[in-house]
């Protein structure tokens, strides 16, 4: 047994360099193939969104941007459905409240968990890892009627205050915290007569700063990226974010504006990819860290 | 004196537990109880909250019975479980094959990093906007791929409406959903692998253990937890799905991209406002996931303690040849 398994390895050995080139090649021209099917429709897209209706009618497919960008974004505009700014600015005020509440109010509820002892805490960290998984989705005609019931509907308060409970936030938190909050720092403020509220501000929440930072990306991105919600509870033109606007794109007045609807579909993308790829690093390293869920 | 101290900041746990506490009870278990009370009305039309019309209804069941009959639920059902299938096992198939790749101790691969931003990239766009691009390419006559076949002599009698078939705009949404993910999967499978204890792979080799009995036999099962962990978050997450099927081609052609949950917004928001069927059908696939998941964590939480115990058990082998040593000196 262990004689041919001896022998195996020599075997391996000998082939090993030339087996290892040749899959090593194999490996990187699959990745790179996967890499470019990454980019290549968003290529195809920022293309297509340079070129006129007419261009692209003679030929769809071209790898050379042309130069009919802002009349495909003039022709988007006068149509006075499709409005970027506006689904940017609403987007930008539910991403941001969100994110700050969440943040904010995960790390407050992740601290009670690790500095103070009190009675319920093991069973509502349990409450907490339980409603983790609970789709809120499925609840949402629910939360519309509640919505009515106190005229909030068309209301972007209703996208943003949800944000406080975020349970997946908390857990994270928490198990960032444990390991990085150094009790005596807490001890020695309080001696000092420092109050608990002004501890967790002014001393907790720095310490925590590169997991809120994480937490905050993806928090931010969830809630910019969102359709159904918005699309259940907003109808007002006025209060449209970012993905309804790209669904407006559908619209008949659009269809044959090949241009535009690139254009249309590029100014909504454009802002995330430079986010993505400033921040790609830090990104990348918050998915390893299995902080988004899908 | 100390007493009463420790009382004091046992207090603040419980308030600063408050925000969280009440954010949850009024937007998340209310909408779960109201969507539970309207699954048993017979409400129609949006603003209609009226408590004890709903409970005075008389025949409760009737909204469930409805759903659990109905083909076009049925449909959907099972469209999103073709779906979701179909995707998750070459996205998972292909995350795994990249982790070989990226972990293996021998082939050191380049570049990895550049990779893995590539990877991620479609995740991050906005679905709905991938769904419209997507649904702008394959469009007729005059979309980028009908060009491409064409030019690709693949279409020899000009552009064809690919998304008249329903097999090929399933097969559109699949790939769609396996180009968003994979990149995520691998990430996550990779981290968990580089977790491994490097002594484990070191021993593997020392046996004689070639790279796929390794791949099979050491990091497999070290992962088994992150896997099983990646399979129902990817199972909540498709058994939601809404953006891309709805932004692509609105559930059709002929229902055949219809999911549960476009079904829902169909029945709810579109046409008939039948909240009350819609909202019986949301506590059906919420009773499923609520399964599904707690299923699921039971599983985990076993291998955890198990994991744990095993880990005090090094612990305390540690701490005994430590005190040997230390009496040695």
């Amino acid at each position: 047994m262990s004689n041919s398994n001896l022998q195996l390895t020599m075997d391996g050995r000998e082939k090993g360099n030339v087996g290892n080139i040749i899959l090593k090649v194999i490996i990187y021209i699959l990745c790179t193939f996967l890499a470019i099917l990454s980019i290549l429709p968003f290529w195809m897209m920022f293309v297509n969104a340079t070129r006129s209706t007419t261009q692209i009618q003679a030929t769809a497919v071209s790898f050379l941007p042309s130069k009919y960008l802002f009349s495909n974004i003039g022709i988007l505009t006068s149509k006075n459905m499709f409005r970027p700014l506006v689904g940017f600015f609403n987007s930008f005020i539910v991403a941001a409240g969100a994110t700050t509440l969440a943040v904010y109010f995960s790390s407050l509820t992740a601290y009670a968990q690790v500095v103070y002892e009190w009675k319920f805490k093991n069973a509502f960290f349990s409450f907490i890892m339980a409603v983790m998984m609970l789709p809120g989705q499925l609840t949402l005609i629910g939360f519309l009627q509640m919505c009515y019931k106190f005229n909030l509907t068309n209301n972007l308060i209703m996208l943003i205050l949800p944000a406080i409970a975020a349970p997946s936030m908390v857990f994270f938190m928490r198990q960032y915290l444990v390991p990085s909050l150094p009790i005596e720092i807490v001890h020695s403020a309080r001696i000092d007569g420092a109050r608990e509220f002004y501890i967790f501000n002014r001393i907790v929440l720095p310490i925590m700063k590169p997991a809120i930072a994480t937490q905050a990306i993806f928090s931010f991105v969830g809630s910019w990226n969102n359709l159904f919600t918005p699309m259940v509870l907003i109808s007002s033109p006025k209060r449209y974010t970012m993905p309804m606007m790209v669904s407006l794109l559908r619209a008949d007045i659009y269809k044959t504006e090949f241009g535009s609807i690139y254009a249309g579909l590029t100014l909504t993308v454009l802002p995330l990819i430079i986010v993505y790829l400033l921040l790609s690093k830090y990104i990348v390293a918050g998915v390893a860290l299995g902080s988004v869920k899908g | 004196m100390k007493k009463r101290r420790a009382y004091d900041y046992a207090k603040y746990g419980y308030i600063f537990s408050i925000p969280f506490v009440l954010a949850w009870l009024i937007f998340q278990l209310y909408p779960i109880l109201y969507t539970l009370v309207l699954g048993f009305s017979g409400l129609k039309g949006a603003g209609n909250s009226d408590w004890w019309g709903a409970m005075l209804w008389s025949e409760p069941f009737k909204n469930f019975i409805t759903v659990l009959h109905n083909k076009s639920f049925k449909n959907a059902f099972l469209n999103t479980l073709l779906i979701w299938g179909l995707n998750f096992t070459p996205q998972i198939m292909l995350a795994l094959l990249i982790t070989a790749w990226f972990t293996n101790r021998r082939s050191k691969i380049k570049g990895q990093g550049f990779y893995k931003v590539m990877f991620y990239m479609p995740n991050i766009i906005t679905q709905a906007t991938v769904a419209m691009l997507f649904a702008q390419l394959f469009l007729y006559p005059k979309g980028v791929i009908n060009d491409l076949f064409i030019s690709l002599h693949i279409f020899k009698d000009g552009p064809v409406d690919m998304l008249l078939s329903k097999n090929v705009t399933r097969g559109v949404v699949i790939f769609i959903q396996t180009w968003m993910w994979y990149g995520y999967t691998a990430i996550v499978l990779i981290s968990g692998v580089l977790g491994i204890s490097p002594e484990l792979f070191e021993a593997a080799e020392v046996d004689g253990a070639n790279q796929w009995q390794t791949f099979f036999k050491v990091t497999i099962p070290s992962i088994k937890t992150m896997l099983l962990f990646t399979l129902v978050t990817s199972l909540i997450g498709g058994l939601n799905m809404f953006d891309i099927p709805k932004l692509f081609r609105d559930g059709g052609p002929d229902s055949a991209t219809t999911t549960t949950s476009l079904y829902i917004y169909n029945k709810a928001f579109q046409g008939g406002y039948l909240y009350g069927e819609a909202s019986a059908a949301s506590m059906i696939m919420f009773a499923i996931i609520v399964f599904l998941s707690s299923l699921v964590f039971y599983l985990l939480r076993d291998k955890d303690e198990v994991e744990l115990r095993r880990l005090i058990r090094k612990q305390e082998k540690e701490y005994k040849r430590k005190a040997k040593m230390s009496r040695m000196m």
